[in-house]
């Protein structure tokens, strides 16, 4: 079988050395002359043509529309400036301080209801990366219902985890990672 | 809208420059057995041959650890017809076994390669094979030869012929789906997306790969056929769509949804596209994997407080933990005897391969860590690959089942995740 595979491309002459023993030719020969199917070097090319792999947004394509909306979101003071909410380790409880944000933006939905946002789900590198995208997804979540009980629509919200993936951060320490385990409230455009 | 997407994917090919990629990777042993086999593999007789035959297969050999390979400097001299070989002399310089060969020109782009092993204390061939290989296949030619060589002295199946699959991302952030040699060269492209791609995991007969693509900016997986490029979305629902794990059989693909709130495992049906679920905890379950006769399926789950592994029968029905020492085990895949379940576990900061023997349950640590990740078993059973970190870059190594031998796979640039050893 695997020996098949090895051999698709070259063929083994039915020669053999005069010196071989006896004991080990025959099954060689008969896989030799076996082909498969070509191998991968055209997929770079046609695996790519039929994709809609890049959609030429730039690299993280959100972040900035937020800072449009109107001075409150610029202005330091104000919770709306901020739009990242951080988590402790193997955590997607939020924690005290990032109540007042979700809050705010929170009643900033509720106010404009034809906004819609996107919650996206962060960790740190460490671990698994698909048990990752499940705890981003939790992080995310998290924000979601908070913000749900406070009357920001189901329609609102959008929920996306990008585990480990997407590092706001780089680097493997303690000061890379608190700034990866996060959720990002991204503003959409209308 | 198509047609310009079309072109943005063509610039950007060009710019990576992903048709001419060549040997991005390098191999280093970083622990080996002093038990190892002595092993010559003398430089082959060659006339014009673009490729180091003699030299890929003493690489390979090395890289296995099970040989301790003569350095070219140190052999009395450098024969490739059996009659011209003293064995005395390699039996004084201690060395178990020894390999000859030719590559020689036919002239029409076709090269005869041929080679012998030779039990030295025995002065008697062991092997001995002559084959033809176009220019193009020169390199695998000398893999094959490794395979043959590697079989013989070890009784194992070799795996220098075998590919791997993983996931690069460069300091641009453009991900790509990779398929290499199992040496790491011809590294072939075969999905890029500036969004995140994961989870490699290759067909049972080796000619697809599913993986999981964020490229719409929502996860979905894709089914992708190597040969022709062509791919299918099989799986695009709301909330998380991965962990993609395909049935022995081929039929089926195990993976991880949250449609209905918390991760669950299901099994997509690849013909009918039914969708069955096989975990239903409220908490996350995820990183499915079949059990090599298909009757079940390990899995991560943390509905315990802490991820650990768990398995079910692929029809669904009781779920068992197999994993009760320390706080964090995932990624749990099986050996393709069955026999060991090889996994990852950690705490905070520290996280290991381990291997668990499926008779006793009892778990062993086989890496060092700090960063060992996504282990997959080659496919003799013999190597265990897996994606490490260490200051911040991300690099392949491979381990033996007792952890002796290791052997790095580096990246000359960016970051290497997911590996997969092709079956």
């Amino acid at each position: 079988m695997k020996l098949n595979k090895t051999l698709l491309a070259f063929a083994i002459s039915a020669v053999f050395l005069t010196a071989c023993t006896d004991d080990e030719k025959d099954e060689s020969l008969t896989d030799g002359t076996q082909t498969t199917a070509s191998g991968i070097n055209d997929a770079s090319t046609s695996g790519l043509g039929n994709g809609s792999g890049f959609n030429g947004s730039g690299l993280s394509g959100n972040g900035d529309y937020a800072s449009t909306l109107g001075p409150e979101f610029n202005d330091p003071n104000n919770p709306l400036s901020k739009r990242t909410i951080y988590f402790m380790l193997d955590s997607s409880e939020v924690m005290p301080d990032f109540i007042p944000v979700i809050n705010a933006h929170a009643q900033y939905l509720v106010a404009n209801p034809n906004q819609k946002i996107t919650l996206e789900g962060n960790t740190d590198e460490r671990g698994a990366p698909e048990y990752n995208i499940a705890l981003g997804e939790q992080r995310a979540k998290s924000v979601a219902s908070m913000m749900k009980i406070q009357g920001v629509s189901e329609s609102q919200v959008n929920v996306v985890s990008y585990g480990e993936e997407k590092p706001a951060a780089f680097g493997s320490d303690e000061s890379a990672w608190e700034k990866n385990r996060r959720t990002e409230i991204v503003y959409l455009p209308n | 809208m198509i047609f310009i997407r079309t072109i943005l994917c063509v610039v950007l090919l060009l710019s990576l420059n992903v048709r001419n990629s060549y040997a991005e990777l390098e191999i280093r042993i970083t622990k080996g057995v002093e038990t190892a086999t002595p092993l010559a593999i003398v430089p082959f007789g060659s006339d014009s041959a673009p490729v180091n035959v003699s030299g890929v297969i003493n690489a390979d050999l090395e890289r296995s650890g099970y040989f301790k390979m003569m350095a070219e400097q140190s052999m009395p001299d450098q024969p490739s017809t059996a009659s011209a070989i003293n064995f005395k002399e390699w039996q004084a310089l201690s060395q178990n076994y020894m390999v000859i060969g030719q590559v020689v020109s036919t002239g029409d782009g076709q090269f005869n390669v041929q080679f012998q092993l030779f039990d030295v204390y025995k002065s008697s061939q062991l092997l001995g094979y002559k084959m033809t290989s176009s220019v193009a296949d020169l390199r695998k030619t000398a893999h094959y030869i490794s395979d043959l060589i590697f079989e013989k002295l070890t009784g194992k199946k070799g795996v220098f012929g075998g590919r791997i699959a993983y996931v690069t991302t460069n300091a641009q952030r453009v991900h790509q789906v990779q398929v290499a040699d199992a040496d790491g060269f011809n590294p072939k492209t075969i999905a890029a997306s500036i969004e995140p791609l994961m989870s490699p995991a290759w067909s049972p007969d080796g000619k697809k790969l599913a993986y999981v693509s964020f490229e719409r900016k929502t996860a979905a997986i894709y089914i992708q056929t190597l040969a022709s490029g062509e791919r299918v979305k099989v799986a695009e629902f709301p909330g998380i769509n991965g962990a993609p794990s395909w049935s022995p059989d081929g039929t089926r693909l195990a993976l991880t949804l949250s449609k209905d709130g918390s991760p669950d495992i299901y099994v997509l049906n690849l013909t009918s596209r039914a969708l069955t679920k096989l975990s239903k905890s409220m908490a996350i379950d995820t990183e499915p994997s079949w059990s090599p006769d298909g009757s079940s399926v390990v899995f991560t789950s943390n509905r315990g407080g802490n991820p650990q592994v768990y398995i079910v029968s692929s029809q669904g029905g009781q779920e068992k933990r197999l994993t009760f020492s320390g706080s964090y085990n995932t990624s749990a895949s099986f050996s393709s005897d069955g026999r060991n379940l090889v996994l990852v576990q950690g705490n905070g900061n520290h996280y290991c391969i381990a291997l668990m023997d499926m008779g006793s349950h009892a778990v062993n640590v086989i890496t060092s860590g700090p960063s060992d990740e996504s282990p997959s078993f080659a496919p003799n059973g013999s190597m265990i690959l897996y994606a490490s970190k260490k200051g911040g870059v991300g690099f392949l190594s491979a381990v033996s089942l007792d952890g002796k031998m290791q052997q790095k796979l580096v990246f000359n640039s960016g970051e290497v995740r997911d590996p997969s050893w092709a079956p």
